[in-house]
C-alpha cells in the first residue's frame, strides 16, 4: 500500500466507527432517558439492561477508535461536538414532549418503533462485519451479536403485540412507523465513504443491507395484515455528513454536563 | 485457561490460586476461573500478562474485577509487574461456565445456563433449590446484564437463571 491508499482505508475505517459508536450512544442515551416511566416495572429492568448493553456496544467502538489514535474514548464521547457527529438524526430525536424530569409525555409506540427497526438494521450491519476485513471489528461483531440477539427478541414482542392490540396502540404504532420511515434512510446510509468501506472489505454494500432489511421487514408487515413502505427517507437530514437537529445539541448538553465539570477527573 | 510455556508447575499453582481468590463482584460465590473468563496467561520475564474475556460488554463490574485481580497477583513474588487485557477472541460464552462454576451459581440461587444453546429457543431452567422444571421466565432481563428472573412454581420461589449466549446467536 501506497501511504495515500493506506491513508484513505484509514479514514473510511475511523468513519465507519464513529457511525457504529454515534448511533449506539445516542439511542443508549435517549433509553435512558426512559428509566422509571416505562409502561411497567418488568420493562423498566428490561429497556434499562438494553440500554446498558447498547452502551457497552458504543464503548467497545470507541475504544477501537482510540487504538487509532482518535483520542480517549471518554473524550470521544462526550466532548465532540454536534457537526462531528456520525449518527443518524432519527436516533437523536426526542422521546416525546416534555423533559425527563418535568412532565415527559414520553411516546412508547415512537420508542418501540425505532428500537424495533434499529434492531433489525443493527443486526443486519453486525451479520455483514462478522467477517469485517478489519479484525478487531469483527470479533466486537461476534460479542455484539451475542447480547443484539435478546434486544431484538424482546422489540419484537412490543412491536407485534402493540400492532395488533388495535384501538389507539395500532393507530399510535402506525403513526410511528412513518415517523421513524421518513427518516430510516440515514440509519442504512454508509455516508460520503461508504464505497471506500466496501472496497476494503470493512462491510458489506449499503444497497445490499438495504435490500436485506427490506427482506426482513417485508413478512414482519404482511403477517400483521399492514403494507411495508419501503420508501426509507432523510426527511431531517444526512447525519452521516454531520447534519443534526437542536435536539441532538440538547442531548450533549444534558449527558456532557458532569464530564464538563472537570475532564480530567477519572469516574 | 492457557499458559505460555514458562511457568513451573508450582508457579502455576499460585498463579491459579490467586486468580482462583477473585470473585465475581455481583456472585462473590463464584470466582473468575470457574465463570470461565480467563482465557490465557502469558509471562516474559518478571512481566505478566493476563488475558481476559468480558461476560456482557457493558458490565460494569469489569474494571472491579481488573483491579481484583491486579492486588491477588500482586502478592506473588516472582512477578514485578502484571498487566489485565480484556480481550474479545475468542469470544466469552456461557458454554464456559465450569462444572464447579454451575454449583457455585446455584448456591448464590442463580440457575447456571443452559449447557448446549439451541437455535430453535427452548431453554429449559430447572430451579437452583429445589430442582423442578416447573418453572416459569418472568423478566429475560434481570437484576444484571448476564441473568433473567424466573419464578419456581414447584417451590414457589423467585430465583435467577444466567442467560445462555452462544456464537449461533
Amino acid at each position: 500500500m501506497t501511504d495515500q491508499t493506506k491513508e484513505a482505508s484509514n479514514q473510511a475505517l475511523i468513519e465507519l466507527l464513529y457511525q457504529l459508536a454515534d448511533d449506539d450512544f445516542i439511542l443508549a442515551y435517549r433509553g435512558s432517558e426512559w428509566l422509571g416511566l416505562a409502561p411497567h416495572i418488568e420493562e423498566d429492568v428490561a429497556y434499562s439492561s438494553i440500554n446498558q448493553d447498547t452502551m457497552g456496544h458504543a464503548t467497545m467502538y470507541y475504544h477501537l477508535l482510540e487504538e487509532l489514535g482518535e483520542g480517549q474514548m471518554d473524550d470521544l464521547a462526550h466532548a465532540r461536538e454536534a457537526s462531528k457527529r456520525k449518527n443518524a438524526i432519527i436516533l437523536e430525536r426526542v422521546n416525546g414532549p416534555g423533559h425527563y424530569l418535568k412532565e415527559p409525555r414520553y411516546d412508547w409506540a415512537l420508542a418501540v418503533v425505532r428500537h424495533y427497526y434499529y434492531s433489525q438494521a443493527k443486526k443486519i450491519k453486525i451479520d455483514s462485519l462478522k467477517s469485517s476485513s478489519y479484525k478487531p471489528l469483527a470479533d466486537v461483531a461476534v460479542k455484539v451479536s451475542m447480547e443484539l440477539y435478546y434486544h431484538l427478541m424482546h422489540w419484537n414482542v412490543w412491536f407485534k403485540q402493540l400492532i395488533e392490540a388495535g384501538g389507539e396502540a395500532t393507530e399510535r404504532m402506525e403513526a410511528a412507523i412513518e415517523v421513524v420511515r421518513a427518516d430510516f434512510g440515514d440509519v442504512l446510509s454508509l455516508g460520503p465513504l461508504g464505497e471506500d468501506m466496501t472496497k476494503l472489505g470493512l462491510i458489506e454494500k449499503e444497497e445490499h443491507l438495504k435490500k436485506r432489511f427490506q427482506e426482513k421487514m417485508t413478512p414482519v408487515f404482511e403477517s400483521l395484515g399492514l403494507l411495508y413502505n419501503s420508501e426509507l427517507g432523510q426527511r431531517s437530514g444526512k447525519g452521516r455528513q454531520g447534519e443534526h437537529t437542536e435536539d441532538l445539541q440538547d442531548a450533549l448538553k444534558t449527558l456532557s454536563e458532569v464530564y464538563d465539570s472537570n475532564p480530567v477527573a477519572v469516574w | 485457561m492457557k499458559w505460555s510455556d514458562d511457568f513451573t508447575s508450582e508457579q502455576k499453582i499460585q498463579l491459579t490460586n490467586a486468580l482462583q481468590s477473585v470473585k465475581d463482584p455481583e456472585i462473590d460465590s463464584i470466582s473468575i476461573i470457574e465463570l470461565g473468563m480467563v482465557d490465557r496467561v502469558e509471562r516474559n520475564a518478571q512481566e505478566l500478562t493476563i488475558y481476559m474475556l468480558p461476560t456482557f460488554m457493558g458490565c460494569p463490574a469489569l474494571d472491579i474485577i481488573k483491579s481484583n485481580v491486579l492486588k491477588a497477583v500482586s502478592q506473588l513474588v516472582w512477578i514485578d509487574q502484571t498487566m489485565v487485557s480484556f480481550i474479545n477472541d475468542p469470544p466469552w460464552t456461557s458454554e464456559r461456565v465450569t462444572e464447579v462454576g454451575r454449583e457455585r451459581l446455584k448456591e448464590f440461587g442463580i440457575s447456571p445456563p443452559p449447557k448446549h444453546f439451541s437455535m430453535s429457543g427452548e431453554w429449559h431452567v430447572q430451579c437452583p433449590y429445589c430442582d423442578s422444571t416447573y418453572t416459569a421466565m418472568d423478566n429475560i432481563f434481570g437484576p444484571t446484564a448476564c441473568r433473567s428472573i424466573l419464578y419456581c412454581k414447584s417451590c414457589k420461589n423467585p430465583f435467577e437463571a444466567m442467560k445462555p449466549v452462544s456464537t449461533m446467536m
